[in-house]
């Protein structure tokens, strides 16, 4: 048996509401600003939900070619620039590797739905014609339509021509690419891997269809203050868009390399709770099962951990749930780590938001500093955990935990551990 | 490490729903490309399909379920629940954690996704269905068959397009070796509607011919493209071990070798990844190209990529020296479904040691140098199959199947 690989994180790469790249996102987390906003990219009067957290994305300050520009959705272009930062950010030299040996992992609940929604509305005419036109389609359309395109861009990018996939579990999305990269790089069929996610749902077909099941909050009077987790006056989850790419290494050979390792990925699980598509029981029983298969295979004690990045998504189901998750995993040990939800400050990107909250988590190691919770000035007297509220913490954590909650039942967690906090 | 085996299997095709009817379809050669059905082509330059005509979702679908399903994780549920048949599994012997779900998806359900942006757009957000939120999305399967199922364990949803199938089973087997001991995988999908259509045109890969017998003629002279259908399988993997301690009816096969590459960017000006992929599963199943017995291709019917994946086989293997397949067509291409029907149907030939044929090819282009096993099954002592996939975007996956001998 030879020694468990282990998996280094070298290079961050993010577009964020609030400002593009990982140096602005992380000024946004620190100091609780909230980048939700009235939306701007369609007239969102007739929505109940009027908000969302918007990117200042300009494709082409950010470097994309006319051609990259065309060919590529909202979100696969946030996904190139990210992958591009990422990179840069570990000093990896891609074209001295094997290209077979570099994997491409992609989180995406919802693929490109932005261009998908565009075309249809040129093709169907507005609506009008359910055989919709072919002689209207762009040349990209099928690209849009299957998204794994977008793991394909973004290996373009790193000269990775090993496994490639986007992999898209609802809102877990984020978390789970980032844990099926770590399984690649641990069984072996990659030494590196640039994983994380991507989400551009701010459309009038997001905006509708989580209209029509309340789940997105209508509180549009104060947009910055919309979206509200653990607090008593949250209305729900705001939309939220960006990506979160990073290079993943096997360790050793980051080590030997002298890359910058920000954080180790120590422990990863995903479950279902085969309850509901988008409900959630309130005893967390599930989302709990997958914080305690983390910490087995981390070979972690629920003690040790430092810091939870919680789903956080505003809405007082996933509060109750969560909240009883983590009681239920870490014992009296849960009224003692500071909690936080960075989507009080960048909303829910969907696919996106678990590798958001990553980037957040190995930066709050790198920096011993913890993202507040913004908009928590009322705390909802049944959740009485620490959940960190308005202002950014000074603290170093070793052990950090990360989870996500999705349609379809999902729930998954991830462990992040500070380099060097374990031989 | 412990050997992951297929148990069950849960077939919905084009010329077959069922394992039994589809067997035997395949083997008669029976081919279900025709005209389109399920929508009037005639706006559009390709008219043919595979369709599945004979599936009644009442039957399978409660009523509460039927509004909040398309008809792709209809058929995805039925395949799921004949699957599990099939095993002789009682899921309430099994821990909950100790079952998951990994199934690949396409463009999502498209179909239902069609119907509310028309609501949208059309009539106003108030008309959008309150079930759009996840009925579309490409996570729909595997949700869906876990709550029926009652499966809490390890899961998942990959997408790489055509590839899907093999990609979904390669990482079901991981669980497998982690631990879990029982994963649902596989594929169904079906994009039979005009918003699924058009996009698929704009690919320009897909055969303008009307003639159901020479549309999709891969390896041929005058490949023009493929056929698109629906459906896929849904199969039960097990860990080897407790398979064998509960009594499983059936051991299909060993998923004995997996890997997947992806090809270079279009300029790179270096090699596609096919042949990779094909050589790392055989290397992965601890074999040699010798020990492959069977080839089930990819079988775009794209004159390039079938000179890409013939030139992969015979840098492989040889010139004519394994036979190839490609019964998909009988069924057409399924998107994320079609891998993952290929998978069963290398099963089954295993199993019954013979190789199911390609019909419509008459003579395959002698210049690709592949044994095309062509109009009549070839009856033939099987031990290992080897599957090829290729998804939009340069995706490439392999799969290696190993028949078990009791």
């Amino acid at each position: 048996m030879t020694a468990l690989r282990r998996v280094a994180i070298t290079g961050l790469g993010a577009v964020a509401p609030g400002g593009i790249g990982v140096k602005e996102y992380w000024e946004l987390l620190t100091a609780g600003r909230s980048a939700t906003r009235t939306i701007s990219f369609f007239d969102p009067s007739p929505f109940r939900s009027q908000v969302a957290a918007e990117c200042d994305f300009d494709p082409v300050s950010a470097g994309l070619t006319p051609q990259e520009i065309r060919r590529l959705d909202r979100a696969a272009q946030f996904a190139v620039v990210s992958t591009r930062e990422a990179l840069a950010d570990s000093g990896l030299l891609v074209d001295r590797l094997d290209p077979g040996r570099i994997g491409t992992s992609i989180g995406s609940a919802v693929g490109c739905t932005t261009s998908l929604e565009r075309e249809y509305v040129v093709v169907s005419d507005g609506g009008r014609k359910w055989h919709v036109d072919h002689e209207y389609a762009v040349p990209e359309l099928y690209r849009h339509f299957v998204p794994n395109t977008m793991a394909a861009e973004v290996a373009w990018v790193a000269e990775a021509e090993g496994p490639a996939a986007v992999v898209s579990t609802g809102c877990t999305s984020g978390l789970d690419a980032l844990g099926h990269a770590v399984e690649l790089i641990r069984e072996g069929s990659a030494d590196v891997m640039v994983a994380g996610a991507t989400e551009a749902p701010i459309s009038p077909i997001t905006s509708a269809c989580f209209d029509a099941i309340h789940a997105t909050t209508p509180h549009n009077d104060e947009p910055e203050r919309a979206c509200r987790p653990f607090d008593r006056t949250r209305g729900g989850l705001v939309l939220g868009e960006g990506a979160a790419i990073m290079v993943l290494e096997e360790w050793e050979s980051a080590r030997k390399r002298g890359a910058h390792i920000y954080a180790e990925i120590a422990g990863f699980a995903a479950r279902c709770n085969a309850y509901h598509m988008t409900g959630l029981k309130p005893d967390g029983r599930e989302m709990a099962e997958a914080i305690d298969a983390a910490l087995h295979e981390a070979r972690l004690s629920p003690q040790s951990i430092g810091y939870i990045n919680a789903h956080g998504s505003g809405t007082k189901m996933n509060d109750r749930h969560e909240t009883g998750a983590f009681k239920r995993s870490l014992g009296a040990h849960a009224h003692d780590v500071p909690i936080s939800s960075v989507k009080s400050m960048i909303g829910h990107s969907l696919g996106a938001i678990g590798s958001l909250e990553i980037v957040a988590c190995a930066l709050a190691i790198e920096h011993g500093v913890l993202p507040p919770t913004a908009n928590l000035h009322t705390p909802d007297p049944e959740l009485d955990l620490d959940y960190i509220p308005l202002t950014a913490r000074e603290q170093q954590a070793d052990v950090v935990l990360s989870v996500g909650s999705g349609f379809g039942g999902f729930q998954s967690a991830m462990l992040l551990t500070r380099p060097g906090a374990r031989s | 490490m412990t050997a992951a085996v297929v148990t069950g299997l849960g077939v919905a095709a084009p010329n077959g729903l069922g394992t039994q009817a589809f067997w035997k379809a395949t083997l008669a050669g029976q081919s279900a490309l025709a005209p389109l059905t399920r929508f009037d082509p005639a706006p559009y330059p390709s008219v043919l399909a595979g369709e599945i005509k004979t599936f009644v979702a009442e039957e399978h679908i409660s009523s509460r379920l039927m509004p909040q399903t398309d008809h792709m994780t209809r058929l995805a549920l039925a395949a799921a629940d004949w699957a599990i048949d099939d095993a002789g599994a009682d899921l309430r012997h099994l821990p909950e954690y100790g079952m998951g779900v990994v199934t690949a998806a396409s463009g999502g359900a498209v179909e239902f996704g069609q119907r509310e942006l028309e609501n949208l757009w059309s009539r106003g957000k108030e008309y959008v269905s309150a079930y759009q939120s996840f009925a579309w999305f490409y996570a729909v399967n595997t949700g869906q068959i876990s709550i029926r199922h009652k499966m809490r364990g390890p899961s998942g949803v990959l997408l790489t397009e055509q590839a899907g199938g093999i990609d979904a089973i390669g990482h079901a087997r991981r669980h497998i070796r982690k631990g879990t001991p029982l994963v649902l995988s596989g594929g169904v999908d079906s994009a039979l509607c005009p918003w699924g259509w058009v996009p698929q045109l704009t690919t320009a890969r897909m055969s303008t011919v009307a003639d159901p017998d020479r549309a999709y003629l891969p390896f041929s002279a005058d490949a023009s493209g493929y056929v698109v259908g629906e459906g896929g399988a849904v199969v039960v993997l097990e860990d080897a071990v407790s398979a064998r301690e509960r009594g499983a009816p059936h051991i299909y096969g060993e998923v004995a070798g997996y890997a997947a590459t992806l090809d270079p960017a279009p300029a790179a000006g270096r090699p596609p990844g096919l042949r990779r992929a094909a050589e790392n599963a055989i290397a992965d199943a601890g074999l040699t190209p010798q020990d492959i017995d069977v080839v089930f291709a990819d079988a775009a019917g794209v004159p390039e990529l079938d000179q890409a994946e013939a030139a992969a086989v015979t840098g492989l293997f040889g010139r004519r020296a394994v036979p190839v397949t490609a019964p998909k067509t009988m069924t057409g291409r399924l998107l994320a479904g079609g891998a993952a029907l290929d998978v069963a149907t290398a099963l089954l030939a295993l199993r019954e040691g013979v190789i199911p044929p390609t019909v419509n090819v008459r003579t395959p282009a002698p210049a690709y140098g592949l044994d095309l096993v062509v109009d009549q099954p070839r009856d033939s002592n099987l031990r290992s199959a080897l599957v090829l996939a290729r998804g939009f975007g340069g995706f490439n996956a392999a799969l290696v199947l190993r028949r078990c001998d009791h």
